[in-house]
C-alpha cells in the first residue's frame, strides 16, 4: 500500500469507528496527538492528587478520612492507566514524567489553585471530578483502542468521586451556618475554574476540529461546558446553595441556562504557570520523584541479582 | 554498572474475575522484577474485587500478530460455519443435544 | 471481667492502627513510584479501617456503661464532657477528642515517615508484632475482638510481606540503599522493646482472657525479624537502651503534632457534622 492509500485507510476505519490499535498504521500527527492528550490527562491526574492528598491527614471524621484516602488513591490509578496507554504509543513513562518535570508537558490548570478550607474537598469532587466525568465519558469511545479501555476503567472508578463530594457538599450546606458558609465559599471559588476545565472557546481552541474529525474527542468544548452549567445549576438547587453567578438564567430559546463570560487572561496566566499554586505543585512532584531515585534503583538492582543467581 | 534512569521494565497483567473463568487483560503497570508486579497488580487493579488470581508477563515477552496479515489469517475462518453447533439441521423432538 | 478493661484494651489496639494509617497516609501522591504509592495507601486503609472498627467497638462499650462506671475515663474534657452529659458516643469522638496523654499507641507508630527506608522499617517492626498479636488475639474471649483480629490478620499477612520484601531489597540492592536500610533499622529498632513490655491494661485484659500475653510474641518476633534481615544481608540492630512510655500516655513529641494536624477541624468547629 502507498502512503496515501495508508492514510485513507486509517480515516475510513476512524469513519466506521472501527478502533484503532498499537500496531495498526496511524499518521504520525495522530499518534504525537493521542501522546501529548493521554500524557497530559495522565500528569493531570497524578498532580491533582495533591491539592486533595493535603487534606488526607486533616480529614474531620474516619469515614471522611478513609473516603478521601481512597479516591485520591484512584486518581493515582487513572494516572497509571493513562500512562500505560500512551506507553503503547512508542514513549516511556519516563520520558512523560520527564516532560512534566521540566515543564514541557501542560496538566490541567485546576490543580493549581489552594485547597484551602475542608468544603475545598466536597468542591473538587463534586465539581471538579464531575467536570471531568462529563470529559471523560465520551473518551470511553474514543477511536484509539488502549486510550478507550483506560477510559473505561477510569470512568467506572469516577463515579464515587462525585458522589463523595457532593455528599460532603450536602453535609455542609445542611449543617450548621458557618458550614453552610464554608460551603458557599468553597463553590464560589470552585466555579469558574471548573468551567475552564473544558478547555478555551471553541473558536479560539487550536486542536478541536482536527480532534474531533479523529474520534479522538467527541464533542467540542463549548458543548460539554454548558452540558455541565445545565447539569450543576440544578445540583446547586438541591443543596440550597446561592448560585455562584449572577448571570445564571435560563433561556428558553436555546434551552440552556445563560452564564457570565469566563475570565480567560486568568486562564491563560494559569495555563502559563502563573496560577497560584503552579510552582508548588511542581515542585512536589519533582521533590517526590527525585527522592525516590535510590529507591527505584535499588529495585533494579536487587532484581538484576537475583536474576543472575537463578542462572548461576 | 549503573542503574541510573533505568526505568522498571513494564508488564502486561492479565486477571481472573471468578472461578471457572479465563484470565483476561486488565492492564499494564511497571515493577522491578516479576514478585513485585504480582504484588503491584493486586494493588492496581484488584481494589474493587476484581480478580482472584493473576498472571504478569513482561511485555517484551508479548509477540502479536501482524494487522497487516489480518486478512490471511482470520478471514479464511469466515465460511467455516460448519464449524458452529447451529448449521445443523435438526428436529425441534430432539431435546438436550 | 470489667467493661472498662476490655474499653482501655480496645482503644489501645485503636491507637496503634490509626496513628500507623495517619503517618502512611501522608506518603498519598509522595511515593518514589506509582504503584508503591498505591500499595502504601492500601496498607494504610486497611489500618484506618481496623482502627474504626476497634473505635466503634470501644464506643459501643462506653454507651453501655452505668454512667457512674464512666464519669473518669478522660482527661479530655471536652470527650469527658459530652460522656457525662449522656451524648452517645462515636468512632469520631474516640478519635478526634482525645488529647495525647489518653492515646496509648506505641512510640514506633508515632515516629517520623523520614525516608522510604524509615517508612519500610517502622513498618517491618510494627506489623511483624500486630501479625503476631493478631494470630493470638483470634482466641480472645471477647467474640468481637477475636472477629476484628481474624479479619485483620489477613490484611497484616499482605503488610508484613510488602515491608519484609521492601527490607530485603534495599538491604541487598545498591550500596546506597544499604546503607540507607540499614539506618532506618538500627534508629527505630529502639521502639520495638516496649512492644512486649506488658502494661497494666494488657496485663488486666490477658488476665481476663481477652487480650494476648505480648511478652510471649518476642522470641518468635525476634527470630522472625532476624531471618528476613539475615536474608537482606543486613546486620542485626541493637539498642543499648530500649524506649518506652506510649503505652502509657507517655508520648514522644511527635504525637502532639499528629494529633494537632489529625484533630484540628474536630477542635475549631466543635459539635458538628461533617
Ligand atoms: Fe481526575
Ligand atoms: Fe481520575
Ligand atoms: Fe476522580
Amino acid at each position: 500500500m502507498t502512503q496515501v492509500s495508508f492514510e485513507a485507510s486509517f480515516q475510513k476505519k476512524i469513519d466506521e469507528e472501527i478502533m484503532i490499535e498499537p500496531q495498526d498504521y496511524m499518521p504520525d500527527e495522530y499518534r504525537k496527538t493521542l501522546i501529548r492528550q493521554i500524557s497530559q490527562h495522565a500528569h493531570s491526574e497524578i498532580v491533582g492528587m495533591l491539592p486533595e492528598a493535603n487534606w488526607i491527614t486533616r480529614a474531620p471524621s474516619l469515614r471522611r478520612k478513609a473516603v478521601l484516602l481512597a479516591k485520591v488513591q484512584d486518581e493515582g490509578g487513572h494516572g497509571l492507566y493513562l500512562y500505560s496507554a500512551a506507553e503503547t504509543l512508542g514513549i516511556t513513562r519516563d520520558q512523560m514524567l520527564h516532560q512534566l518535570h521540566t515543564g514541557a508537558a501542560k496538566y490541567s490548570s485546576i490543580f493549581n489553585y489552594p485547597t484551602i478550607t475542608w468544603a475545598d474537598m466536597g468542591a473538587i469532587g463534586w465539581l471538579v471530578d464531575g467536570a471531568a466525568i462529563m470529559n471523560q465519558v465520551p473518551l470511553c469511545r474514543t477511536s484509539y483502542g488502549p486510550y478507550a479501555r483506560a477510559m473505561v476503567r477510569v470512568c467506572k472508578e469516577e463515579s464515587f468521586h462525585q458522589r463523595q463530594g457532593y455528599e460532603i457538599m450536602l453535609s455542609l450546606a445542611k449543617g450548621t451556618p458557618v458550614q453552610k458558609q464554608m460551603a458557599q465559599d468553597a463553590l464560589n471559588r470552585w466555579w469558574a475554574p471548573a468551567l475552564m476545565m473544558f478547555g478555551p472557546l471553541d473558536a479560539v481552541s487550536p486542536n478541536t476540529a482536527k480532534s474531533m474529525e479523529w474520534r479522538i474527542k467527541r464533542f467540542t468544548n463549548d458543548e460539554l461546558r454548558q452540558r455541565f452549567i445545565d447539569v450543576t445549576v440544578e445540583q446547586i438547587r438541591i443543596l440550597g446553595l446561592e448560585l455562584p453567578d449572577a448571570n445564571i438564567k435560563w433561556n428558553e430559546e436555546r434551552g440552556h441556562y445563560d452564564s457570565s463570560e469566563l475570565n480567560w487572561d486568568e486562564f491563560w496566566n494559569v495555563v502559563k504557570g502563573n496560577g497560584p499554586c503552579n510552582k508548588e505543585r511542581l515542585a512536589t512532584r519533582v521533590k517526590a520523584w527525585e527522592d525516590g531515585a535510590w529507591v527505584r534503583e535499588a529495585a533494579s538492582a536487587y532484581a538484576e541479582k537475583r536474576k543472575t543467581k537463578k542462572a548461576a | 554498572m549503573s542503574n541510573e534512569n533505568k526505568e522498571w521494565p513494564l508488564w502486561e497483567v492479565f486477571i481472573r474475575s471468578k472461578a471457572g473463568l479465563d484470565h483476561k487483560h486488565a492492564g499494564s503497570l511497571h515493577a522491578a522484577d516479576a514478585q513485585m508486579a504480582i504484588e503491584n497488580a493486586r494493588d492496581v487493579y484488584t481494589r474493587r474485587m476484581e480478580g482472584i488470581s493473576i498472571w504478569v508477563v513482561e511485555s517484551k515477552h508479548i509477540h502479536a500478530s501482524n494487522p497487516e496479515e489480518a486478512a490471511a489469517f482470520f478471514d479464511p475462518a469466515q465460511d467455516k460455519i460448519y464449524r458452529h453447533p447451529t448449521f445443523y439441521n435438526l428436529p425441534d423432538e430432539l431435546k438436550h443435544m | 471481667m470489667s467493661s472498662i478493661t476490655t474499653l482501655k484494651y480496645t482503644l489501645q489496639l485503636a491507637d496503634n492502627v490509626l496513628i500507623m494509617g495517619q503517618r502512611l497516609a501522608a506518603w498519598c501522591g509522595k511515593g518514589p513510584v506509582l504503584e508503591q504509592d498505591i500499595a502504601l495507601t492500601n496498607i494504610s486503609l486497611d489500618q484506618i479501617g481496623q482502627a474504626r472498627s476497634l473505635y466503634q467497638y470501644a464506643a459501643l462499650i462506653i454507651n453501655n456503661m452505668p454512667a457512674a462506671d464512666k464519669a473518669h475515663l478522660f482527661n479530655a474534657p471536652l470527650l469527658q464532657e459530652k460522656i457525662n452529659n449522656q451524648h452517645t458516643i462515636t468512632e469520631d469522638d474516640l478519635a478526634y477528642l482525645r488529647d495525647a496523654w489518653d492515646f496509648r499507641n506505641c512510640l514506633l507508630v508515632e515516629q517520623e515517615n523520614g525516608d522510604w527506608a524509615y517508612t519500610v522499617a517502622r513498618s517491618f517492626f510494627f506489623d511483624r508484632f500486630q501479625y503476631l498479636l493478631y494470630a493470638a488475639l483470634q482466641k480472645s474471649m471477647d467474640s468481637t475482638l477475636a472477629a476484628i483480629a481474624e479479619k485483620s490478620l489477613k490484611e497484616v499477612q499482605y503488610h508484613i510481606k510488602w515491608a519484609s520484601e521492601w527490607v530485603i531489597r534495599l538491604g541487598d540492592g545498591t550500596a546506597i540503599s544499604k546503607e540507607k536500610m540499614q539506618q532506618a533499622l538500627q534508629a527505630r529498632w529502639e521502639y520495638t522493646g516496649e512492644l512486649f513490655a506488658m502494661n497494666a491494661i494488657e496485663q488486666a485484659a490477658m488476665q481476663a482472657n481477652i487480650g494476648v500475653d505480648v511478652s510471649s510474641l518476642q522470641q518468635a518476633y525476634q527470630q522472625q525479624i532476624e531471618a528476613i534481615v539475615n536474608e537482606a544481608s543486613l546486620q542485626m540492630p541493637t539498642a543499648a537502651w530500649m524506649q518506652t512510655g506510649g503505652k502509657n500516655g507517655v508520648h514522644t513529641e511527635h504525637l502532639g503534632y499528629i494529633l494537632a494536624e489529625m484533630q484540628y477541624l474536630q477542635r475549631a468547629y466543635p459539635n458538628m457534622e461533617w
